[in-house]
């Protein structure tokens, strides 16, 4: 496309943004500080993925995006034609043959192979955040592992509900150091952050931080000794494909209170389809 | 006595800018024991506690703690996540505003279990055990574990601040002012149940004061402060019965007698 | 054997807000009293008997001269102790009985007797305190309540309990008996008679004749300094 670099981004703001990605994989969940830049589209939109995209995007490179699971709803849409047609790169909806998969909101069902990048689009970076105001303290308090005011919202949780309410945005800590958000996708997912093959990179554009799993490394969600870590689906199987074990979204079908349950991983669900109808 | 002090501190000196604040202050603390340092406003004496607490650096002059197992470290010298340790566990401070200590977005017990939970305790069941033990020790009813504590009247917030202070068993606190801003009545609950703590506890005290009867009932020592100095100091009767200096025979018969 | 000896001991009151008035109230004195014995200040008001025993309890500073006590087989000198050394002399050495109770908020009669004992258990404590203050006619039913209401003799009794739960080898009294009547005047008469039978060094201030005949083995007279002057 005329009038613009590959991938949008000019080349120093990749090169700026590679610098804090290579730092962000040296140090597994620590939040890196970068010059995010104005995109044309607003904050809440996925700014930040777009730029962590835009920085290790090649021409050889086969692009994935979804948005809650889903490939065909308009942010993801949206992204991939703009990589499209700002880098001309291909873009697909199989999991398996992407190279990089921008997401909002989930992690795919299949699981990511090593040489896959999965980057996420973060609004909040600091899980402390919303805990201690003060971001010089939240910065003291990363920096000397203090993270037992965490554990005091997840006191207060069980406290009040008898269990940890967090249904997303579950906090993690990285490597057995650094506490981190895994952006808001369900707490279902958390268990595919660790060890996982693919190299996981975070974008906030909005609160300027990168950060990253590097491939194999251990996350490890916070809970109690008494009160462990557990996830939660519908207890329902899928009304399109049956998968009873994937991450289910509710959808209201009429007036009379009819909903179905589908899976929320757009092209996992076409995928069991395909398989079930070209058996039959 | 050469029984080795808890806390020692020589020759602190500080300024801010022309006002003298700490001139040539030396303090000692034994384990146990429960020193107040008394003087009107503007005396230093809230700037001496918080550089015995290593929370603000002297000019000059040094600050020694006597770390359980024995050691003597410089609190001034210790790296900040030693210091910061130190303060969750070891120590505790007091403020005069339990505001400025309490999470008063969190509930009761989790403000008394979080210094646990910052030493690495991962156990719901026992966190909330010890809350509701501490709460129930500086006589808050267990059925106010799950309140938030702007549920809670100024007495209650500040025995919730020392149930949250004292919940690690520090061996030395800080107190600031504890009793200032509170009814009389509720000073006198308070008073009493510090002096209780401490004194069933063995935990040592730096009490800082203007209320002389305060220091009368809790300390086993004091230092008057004036424009920085230590003009008097000795036991708690002796300077109170029998001052010497001209500014804490001052202070002494300004006092009204209830 | 010696439990209290002074030598050239001196004290003056120094009035800063006063325009630095000096008060001189005790000059040269030698004192001393030993295990066992009961001695008795005498002397007209304002000649510093009290000044006297303050200082020997270490509650007023020595202005100059030695103040020795026996504390745990040495002589500890309290014009020099150092305020911790006083506060061990205090503990285990040296009773005390004000002439006005000290209440503190909240705490019952029973406890702020028991908290005085030395060396038994709380229970073993208070058990000896309910004891006390049977004998002193103060009836149990108070024991629970803090004394701050009371009245002046039920506070003065309370003190006396305070001050001799504690069976420390010498035991300073100001004025025990001042607001007490005849009957139990002579309870607390027999208990410093015992503790002087069981060893005690006593010194004490009694306006009473009747109490001071009936304890003390000697006086010990304590003049106004411009009259011994």
């Amino acid at each position: 496309m005329n009038g613009y670099n590959f991938a949008y981004l000019d080349e120093q703001t990749k090169r700026m943004i590679r610098r804090a990605l290579l730092k962000a994989v040296a140090i597994p969940g620590h939040q890196i500080p970068f010059g995010s830049r104005e995109m044309p589209l607003p904050y809440g939109w996925g700014t930040g993925g777009i730029q962590v995209t835009a920085a290790v995007l090649g021409p050889d490179d086969v692009l994935k995006v979804i948005d809650q699971g889903a490939d065909d709803t308009t942010n993801a849409v949206s992204i991939r034609r703009f990589f499209a047609r700002t880098a001309g790169v291909a873009t697909k909806t199989h999991t398996s043959v992407a190279t990089i998969i921008q997401t909002r909101h989930r992690i795919p069902e299949q699981a990511l192979t090593e040489g896959q990048i999965l980057v996420y689009q973060v609004p909040m970076p600091d899980p402390l955040a919303k805990l201690e105001p003060s971001r010089a303290e939240t910065t003291r308090m990363h920096g000397l592992a203090e993270y037992g005011l965490m554990h005091v919202k997840l006191y207060e949780d069980i406290t009040r509900f008898g269990h940890v309410s967090i249904s997303y945005d579950y906090p993690v800590m990285v490597n057995d150091r650094y506490l981190m958000s895994p952006s808001p996708i369900p707490a279902y997912d958390n268990p595919k952050l660790s060890r996982n093959p693919a190299l996981q990179l975070f974008g906030a554009g909005r609160e300027k931080r990168i950060y990253a799993i590097p491939p194999h490394t251990e996350v490890r969600s916070l809970d109690f000794d008494d009160h462990p870590f557990r996830t939660t689906r519908a207890p329902h199987a899928c009304d399109l494909c049956g998968d009873d074990a994937s991450y289910l979204d509710e959808v209201v079908t009429d007036n009379q209170g009819g909903r179905m349950f589908v899976c929320s991983d757009t092209d996992h669900c076409a995928s069991r389809q395909a398989l079930k109808e070209a058996a039959e | 006595m050469s029984d080795p002090t808890l806390l020692s501190a020589r020759g602190l000196n500080l300024r801010f800018g022309a006002v003298p604040a700490l001139v040539d202050v030396d303090a000692d603390l034994w384990p146990g024991e429960v020193l107040a340092i008394v003087g009107e406003s503007g005396s230093g004496k809230t700037t001496l506690l918080n550089v015995l607490s290593g929370r603000m650096a002297p000019q000059s002059g040094v600050v020694w703690y006597r770390e359980p197992a024995g050691g003597l470290v410089d609190v001034h010298a210790m790296p900040a996540p030693a210091l910061r340790a130190l303060h969750r566990s070891d120590w505790g401070f007091v403020h005069q505003n339990p505001r400025d200590s309490l999470r008063m977005g969190v509930s009761a017990g989790g403000n008394v279990g979080e210094r646990l939970m910052a030493q690495g305790s991962r156990h719901y069941g026992s966190i909330r055990e010890s809350a509701i033990a501490w709460l129930s020790e500086v006589e808050i009813d267990a059925s106010r574990v799950d309140d938030l504590p702007r549920t809670f009247s100024g007495g209650m917030l500040q025995r919730l601040q020392i149930a949250r202070t004292l919940v690690t068993h520090p061996r030395l606190v800080f107190m600031d002012e504890p009793t200032g801003g509170l009814d009389v009545s509720v000073q006198a609950r308070l008073l009493d149940l510090i002096r209780g703590l401490v004194a069933r506890l063995g935990i040592a005290a730096v009490l800082v004061t203007h209320d002389l009867a305060v220091a009368r009932l809790l300390a086993h020592r004091v230092m008057v402060m004036q424009q920085g100095c230590v003009v008097e100091s000795g036991l708690t009767d002796q300077v109170l019965d029998d001052p010497q200096h001209p500014y804490t025979q001052l202070l002494v018969s300004s006092v009204l007698a209830a | 054997m010696i439990a209290i000896e002074t030598h050239a001991l001196s004290k003056q009151f120094l009035l800063h807000l006063q325009g630095g008035v000096r008060i001189p109230v005790l000059r040269d004195v030698a004192f001393s009293v030993s295990f066992g014995e009961c001695v008795a200040l005498t002397g007209p008001s304002g000649a510093g008997k009290t000044t006297l025993l303050r200082s020997l309890y270490g509650n007023y500073r020595v202005g100059s001269g030695a103040l020795l006590v026996r504390h745990q087989g040495a002589m500890v000198d309290l014009a020099t102790a150092s305020p911790r050394e006083i506060v061990s002399v205090r503990r285990d050495t040296l009773g005390y009985v004000s002439q006005f109770l000290r209440v503190v908020p909240r705490v019952s009669a029973l406890d702020i007797v028991a908290e005085a004992a030395r060396g038994v258990t709380l229970a073993e404590a208070r058990a000896k305190a309910t004891a006390l203050l049977l004998r002193l006619h103060i009836p149990a039913r108070l024991h629970g309540l803090p004394p701050a209401t009371f009245s002046g003799g039920e506070q003065q009794r309370i003190n006396l309990a305070r001050g001799f739960i504690g069976e420390h080898p010498i035991l300073l009294l100001d004025e025990p008996t001042a607001s007490l009547d005849a009957a139990r005047r002579d309870i607390v008469i027999a208990m410093i008679r015992e503790a002087v039978d069981r060893g005690t060094a006593v010194v004490g201030i009694f306006h009473d004749a009747v109490v001071r005949d009936a304890v003390s083995n000697r006086s010990h007279p304590v003049l106004p300094l411009q009259d011994a002057a």
